[in-house]
């Protein structure tokens, strides 16, 4: 017996696409419940902790857009890169690395600047800077050197949390923090602006606008033109006239900035204070993402929000059952198998043949 | 002072295993073809299981073993995905990352801050009481001398034998080693689950030896590390050897470092592995020397015989 794939001769259509994402979720949440089950836990209730407040109730769903706002930004930070088959898997870092450029900038670099509307685009070009920093070493380590990005940024994303653990358990440990590595509060002039008491804030707006940049970009310019031929085949990118090595570094350099303006939000809108594990690995969550999204800047609002949920149903499970949640984890890692796995069967016609 | 000379050098190699195990069964697998950056999920897996092993149970050997047959599993996925549905390998090698880090936590949760039996320094008659080096090589724990023997058997393997050629021939040239009759397929999966096993040896180093206990995410990127030592060693397990203990090095330069009072503070300390895995790839990674001296040249590529790509 033997397995034949067949190349299909048409593209899928959207809405095959669509579908087949649709079962790759639903796969993993069957898998989820086994997991769940595995420690004696009933998965239908844990199912209904997952969503029921945090999509059913008013409370629920703004803390479901607020976890979205740092999942939107890394996802559209590393969709750049990855439009262009670059694995860009530097966003936790890049995130974390614009967090600590914002948090350096309301606390000590700006002392004197009172006025919101000078601070808060302050904060969010330096988070930009630092996060594409970030982003351009891998970056020109890949263009000139060849070196592999993957284990480049992973390496940085060490490298920042690091820093981020220093800084806060060493000389930025701020007044009254008990001796909790954590910082002072940011003064009132570098907290973007709230809506109510549940932790809306203006950061969600401007990831909502940063989607449609990056639709723009992608689609609109030479740029995202580039970005498609070189994705599609390099070589056939390098014949087009396509500078490949600035490209490359273009992208890694945006993509950085994108998550290190992530970072900026996270602190000015939701945080307001720097600590070591501030981020619960959101640039990793990112790169499931931008996947199940095709890679579509529209569609990546949603997943997002869809993670959003996911998250915030996953401190519910913690809080209510008990259980730990590291399983959106294993969710995760089970979801890009299905969704591997659900392309090859929209791609090809597998056939056992006997032989 | 001698003490610390020993100690550190003692912890070089006792942090280097884990590295090595990790990096010789990736060489393994990428000697046949195929690309596996799951290192860091299948060491957690195997340092999840080995430690819940050993403390369900209390037999070491045990928990070994099933943390080396956790790798393997989880090797077999991705070999299933890379291999039989040829899907994007650093995808699904990122997959089996999330799937291990989400697991051993999830499952791990239950034994944090438990106490398990573990793996306790044996020394070598004669050779443990040499000056220096015997305190340093010769009075570590069993699973260390298996690092030892580990490369010269994988060295022997892959240069002298049938077996070993045949392992070259389908990472280099698959259509030729279909040609001569060996089977590319089988070949990679029997490979890329044996680099599984090794990866969850590493594991086990770490949760039953290294730092007996269990934490989630305790492997802190050291399946990532082998990666970058694959490279580095060039798909050879002598000089592999050689990158492990020095990384391993590295990452306990701090212990020494706190008891000479090198006024660095110890989360600055904690970036040296990682910085130094940048650095070791901007001289390993360039062009040139990987057209020297060769990655496998069909690396993450599927074999089709029908499809040639």
């Amino acid at each position: 017996m033997k397995i034949k794939f067949e190349k299909k001769s048409t593209k899928p259509s959207k809405v095959s696409i669509f579908l087949s994402s649709l079962i790759s979720i639903l796969i993993a949440l069957v898998f989820l419940g086994f997991i769940i089950l595995s420690l004696g836990d009933d998965p239908f209730e844990a199912y209904w902790q997952l969503v029921s407040w945090a999509m059913g109730t008013v409370p629920g769903l703004i803390q479901s857009l607020v976890s979205m706002m740092p999942l939107l930004f890394t996802s559209l930070g590393v969709l750049i890169a990855f439009k262009m088959k670059l694995w860009n898997i530097g966003a936790e870092g890049q995130f974390q690395m614009g967090a600590f450029a914002a948090t350096w900038g309301a606390l000590y670099l700006f002392p004197n600047i009172h006025n919101p509307w000078v601070m808060i685009p302050l904060l969010m070009i330096l988070g930009a800077a630092f996060g594409a920093f970030w982003g351009f070493l891998p970056g020109i380590m890949r263009a000139y050197l060849g070196v592999n990005e993957i284990l480049s940024t992973l390496m940085l994303n060490y490298v920042a949390i690091y820093w981020v653990n220093y800084l806060t358990y060493g000389p930025w440990k701020g007044p009254g923090s008990y001796n909790f590595p954590i910082t002072a509060k940011f003064p009132q002039s570098a907290i973007l602006p709230q809506y109510g008491s549940g932790g809306l804030n203006f950061g969600i707006i401007i990831s909502i606008i940063m989607a449609f940049f990056v639709l723009y970009l992608v689609k609109y310019t030479k740029f995202g033109f580039h970005l498609e031929i070189a994705g599609d085949n390099l070589r056939a990118g390098e014949y087009a006239g396509v500078n490949v090595k600035k490209l490359i570094i273009l992208a890694m350099v945006i993509g950085g900035a994108i998550s290190g303006i992530g970072g900026m939000a996270e602190m000015s809108g939701v945080l307001f204070r720097l600590q070591p594990n501030f981020s619960p690995g959101y640039g990793y969550t990112a790169v499931i993402i931008a996947w199940l999204a095709r890679l579509d800047p529209i569609a990546t609002i949603v997943v997002s929000f869809f993670f959003g949920v996911l998250l915030v149903g996953s401190q519910q499970l913690q809080l209510f059952m008990q259980i730990p949640s590291s399983l959106i984890n294993a969710f995760n890692g089970i979801l890009l198998f299905s969704l591997l796995a659900s392309e090859v069967f929209m791609r090809y016609r597998i056939k056992v043949v006997r032989s | 002072m001698n003490d610390i000379v020993i100690s550190t050098f003692a912890g070089a190699i006792r942090a280097g295993t884990p590295l090595l195990f990790a990096t010789l069964g990736e060489i393994l697998a990428e000697r046949s073809g195929v690309l596996n950056l799951g290192l860091e999920g299948m060491m957690l897996m195997g340092a999840f299981t080995g430690f819940s092993i050993s403390y369900i149970t209390g037999n070491l050997w045990l928990a070994v073993l099933a943390a080396i047959l956790v790798g393997g599993l989880m090797a077999s996925l991705h070999a299933f995905m890379s291999i039989t549905l040829r899907i994007n390998q650093v995808v699904s090698g990122l997959a089996l990352v999330f799937l291990g880090q989400g697991l051993s936590g999830f499952w791990g949760n239950a034994y944090v801050g438990m106490q398990a039996n573990s793996f306790q320094n044996l020394k070598i008659p004669l050779l443990g009481d040499i000056p220096y080096i015997g305190p340093i090589v010769f009075n570590r724990d069993i699973l260390v001398y298996i690092g030892y023997i580990s490369v010269p058997v994988i060295w022997w393997f892959l240069y002298k034998t049938t077996a070993g050629m045949n392992l070259r021939a389908v990472g280099e040239a698959p259509d030729a080693a279909d040609a001569r009759g060996i089977n590319v397929i089988l070949t990679r999966y029997l490979y890329t689950i044996i680099g599984g096993f090794f990866s969850g040896l590493a594991g086990a180093y770490i949760s039953l030896a290294y730092t007996p206990m269990w934490v989630q995410n305790m492997t802190a990127g050291r399946g990532w590390i082998a990666v970058a030592l694959v490279i580095f060693a060039i798909w050879d397990p002598v000089i592999a050897l050689i990158g492990a203990y020095a990384f391993g090095g590295i990452s306990v330069l701090q212990f020494s470092f706190q008891i000479l009072q090198v006024p660095i503070p110890v989360n600055i300390m904690n970036m040296f592995p990682y910085i130094f895995t940048v650095f070791v790839m901007l001289f390993a990674s360039s062009n040139r020397i990987k057209k020297l001296f060769g990655a496998p040249s069909a690396l993450g590529v599927p074999y089709s015989r029908e499809e040639k790509t």
